[in-house]
């Protein structure tokens, strides 16, 4: 009898301005968006607010009164929710009323969904904090299972997480290192001794999230009967299926005429046809059902691409520099009284900005480049280099 | 396949790109069997050093000398100063004294070749040799391709067109059976400024050879901390020079510690050494005249960064050299290099201080040079003289198939 479990990523970067050599010591602020136009931060907010949020929000809350048995889990950058309050509070308050219902978890992750963990355990619990009072605040909820940066993951960031008291985290559910283990079950990370790690079945997650509307892929197009059916081919051999994405899958990754949304909305009622299927959320996993083993994953394993490794935010030179460069001055920032200062440094460590610097697909033309403010990766770099040395003249004048 | 080839310069004589490329492109087309007669301007009494020395490299292909006062890129004024300077001695000649009447002169000479030499196909390179191909073609009646690598947009910086080039080199691309264009830039200038249909218009962008630039001996240890900044080509209007020392200045309001290079003769010597001096960075400003061979291998190895600000630029054979160097480039967006590479910096050439911004980015950031670097020399090592050359022999064989079918 697998169990269903929708985890939804949402999340927003506060993007950096073009910001040129001679802005610096002038122009502090590095994230008003009157430079970036159509890709400037209250812009992309304001065009995912209707494309993906609004709709899709409604689409689920419509679902779950349907359904009182349907159930989601979402995780929040603390800069997604940050730019929702500013730029779309309709948007924060139709998420407020999903949280509302109980059919909904949410999770905890890095405020500034950085690459902390891999730089600093101070900064890592820290932001973690940051984003458990925001959830707090926002709606009145305390998160119990964590999910890090782009599913990056490891034994000693299982360790960790598990010392700071969650029950649960997520990774990816990749074969080359479960091997002939199935993602469909409860694994229990390697040396630690309560926390569960739900896996990932990036298969049928990425039929949604990547494929859905690729004429190219021999099953298009994804009618709801044909999904259920695999889903349903799980049965006896799984406990769960982790469905784990974007949440801008809906309308902005797949486009509403892909017939995204029409999906979604007829998803769960077809899921429910089948009497051994339900859904849970993943702290609803973690009460019913026992890990089956240990799982070893020493390198870092992440979500991202073929390679499913962090290079597309740490491969090249400029991205290795540039995060060197963020972390090195983590203790002159902490010293500080300025609260900007330590707000702005916060916000230069979102992932994003070391993902616009990546040089791997840039010949391609890629779908990678439609998300990107710049034109290049080498422009990403230079404005936020322009911007750090800045901030470093800030940090020492204070 | 025999192909007659009309051009201006020929490697290692040439003094700019077009040299380079129709180098490339007859070398390659070569190698896959195609017989090239190769027709160019030579004047035997003034360029004493020409020796035909391609013929024996490139066994298919002749090299043809026309003699005549005609050199690459030269401009009617500069003709008349070599005319005048030719009068003043004792040789004796038959040229013309004015550069169109010239080109005149030297297009009926073109004719007597084309009834003397069998061919398939009449390709002819830029401007110059127009009225030669139109010529050649009366003759033998067989399809003629006009190769614009250059139009007199690029060439005067959109300043001071010469009404008499420009018209011949419409009647080029009107009367040609086909238009072979080096970037779609080159294209959209052939379809607006000359009327024509872009159906005719056909679109092959130059490529490079790496290797020929791997050996280069870098010098740069001989000026210790100092950071490089290369400008290399002709100094003309359209080149942009003279953005390239203002951003210079701006640079070195920032960071003295940073040279800049200028590489390459042109109708504005004078002008970039005052400028320079004006500027009061004449001690940053290094000039070395015309490069080619070693000394140009040299100079892009030295260098931290190539940038090209052409004002107008429609290919830019130079961004690709400097890749193939593994030094990376800046190149303004007027170009059509920025149309197939990636791995580069872009810039508008009037945007002076982003091209600063960017000197500067590179200079002070050793990670960003080497992404640059070897991202760039990646890119380029995909850009082939072969695969032009199969672009070219379909275009041949498409031509000579539907002229087979009328």
């Amino acid at each position: 009898m697998p169990s269903i479990c929708f985890y939804f990523q949402v999340h927003q970067p506060y993007r950096i301005k073009k910001y040129s050599v001679f802005d610096i010591g002038n122009d502090h602020d590095y994230f008003k968006d009157e430079n970036l136009n159509e890709k400037g931060n209250k812009a992309v907010m304001e065009k995912v607010s209707r494309k993906c949020y609004l709709p899709t929000n409604k689409i689920l809350l419509d679902l779950i009164h349907k359904h009182p048995e349907f159930k989601i889990s979402y995780s929040f950058s603390g800069t997604a929710l940050e730019q929702m309050e500013n730029f779309a509070p309709e948007v924060l308050e139709s998420f407020q009323k999903l949280i509302k219902t109980g059919n909904v978890e949410i999770l905890s992750e890095t405020y500034y969904h950085s690459l902390a963990f891999f730089y600093s355990d101070e900064e890592f619990i820290e932001q973690i904090e940051l984003h458990k009072k925001k959830i707090k605040e926002l709606f009145d909820y305390e998160p119990k299972v964590f999910r890090n940066t782009e599913l990056s993951y490891n034994n000693e960031l299982a360790t960790i997480v598990e010392r700071l008291g969650y029950n649960g985290i997520l990774a990816e559910g990749w074969e080359h290192y479960l091997g002939y283990r199935s993602p469909n079950f409860l694994y229990r990370p390697k040396g630690t001794q309560k926390i569960k790690l739900l896996l990932k079945n990036y298969k049928l997650s990425d039929d949604i999230a990547f494929r859905f509307s690729n004429k190219q892929w021999k099953e298009h197009p994804l009618y709801v009967p044909k999904f259920c059916n695999w889903l349903n081919s799980v049965n006896g051999n799984g406990n769960t299926i982790n469905l784990f994405m974007d949440y801008e899958t809906f309308g902005e990754h797949q486009w509403e005429d892909s017939g995204i949304f029409d999906f979604l909305y007829s998803l769960p009622e077809e899921i429910l046809k089948h009497p051994d299927n339900n859904f849970k959320t993943p702290s609803e996993l973690i009460s019913t059902y026992q890990t089956v083993g240990e799982l070893d994953i020493h390198n870092t394993l992440t979500w991202a691409d073929t390679e499913r490794d962090l290079s597309a935010w740490t491969g090249n030179s400029m991205q290795k520099s540039s995060l060197r460069k963020i972390y090195e001055i983590e203790e002159d920032v902490i010293n500080s009284t300025d609260e900007k200062l330590k707000t702005d440094w916060r916000k230069l460590q979102t992932s994003d900005h070391f993902y616009y610097m990546c040089t791997k697909w840039f010949s391609d033309g890629d779908v990678h480049k439609y998300f990107s403010p710049y034109e290049s990766p080498y422009e990403a770099f230079i404005s936020y280099m322009n911007i750090l040395n800045d901030f470093r003249l800030r940090l020492k004048n204070s | 396949m025999k192909v007659l080839m009309f051009g201006w310069e020929f490697p290692p004589f040439n003094s700019g790109g077009l040299g380079t490329a129709c180098y490339g492109i007859t070398k390659a087309l070569s190698e896959k069997g195609i017989e090239i007669n190769f027709v160019l301007p030579r004047n035997y009494k003034i360029d004493e050093d020409f020796l035909n020395v391609i013929s024996t490299r490139l066994p298919k292909i002749k090299i043809k000398e026309i003699d005549s006062l005609l050199v690459s890129y030269i401009t009617s004024e500069n003709y008349r100063r070599r005319f005048l300077e030719l009068t003043k001695s004792n040789i004796e000649y038959n040229y013309c004294d004015d550069l169109i009447e010239e080109v005149y002169r030297y297009s009926k000479i073109a004719a007597e070749i084309a009834a003397e030499i069998d061919h398939d196909i009449i390709h002819v390179h830029d401007w110059m040799t127009f009225p030669a191909g139109i010529e050649a073609q009366k003759i033998s009646q067989k399809p003629f391709i006009a190769h614009v690598h250059s139009t007199e947009y690029d060439r005067s910086g959109g300043h001071g067109l010469n009404p008499y080039v420009y018209q011949i080199e419409k009647n080029g691309i009107n009367y040609a059976d086909n238009i072979i264009a080096v970037s779609n830039l080159t294209k959209n200038k052939i379809k607006n400024g000359y009327n024509e249909n872009s159906k005719r218009i056909e679109v092959v962008y130059n490529a490079i050879n790496v290797s020929d630039f791997a050996d280069g001996k870098d010098h740069s240890h001989n000026f210790k901390n100092y950071k490089i900044v290369l400008f290399l080509g002709r100094l003309t209007l359209h080149k942009g020079p003279d953005y390239f020392l203002n951003a210079a200045k701006k640079v070195l309001e920032k960071n003295d510690e940073v040279l800049f290079i200028i590489s390459g003769s042109g109708d504005m010597d004078h002008q970039i050494i005052e400028q320079a001096a004006n500027l009061g960075i004449s001690d940053k400003v290094l000039f070395t005249g015309f490069l080619r061979g070693e000394r140009l291998k040299q100079i892009y190895k030295m260098a931290d960064l190539y940038v090209m600000p052409s004002v107008s630029e429609p290919f830019g054979i130079t961004s690709l050299e400097s890749l193939a160097s593994g030094t990376p480039v800046m190149i303004s967006k007027q170009s059509g290099a920025s149309e197939i590479l990636n791995h580069c910096l872009k810039v508008d050439f009037w945007d002076t201080d982003e091209m600063a911004n960017k000197i500067l980015a590179v200079v002070d950031n050793e990670e960003l040079k080497t992404c640059l670097s070897d991202n760039g020399q990646n890119e380029v090592s995909d850009f082939k003289w072969s695969n032009v050359a199969d672009k070219i022999i379909n275009i041949y064989n498409k031509l000579i198939n539907s002229k087979k079918i009328t």
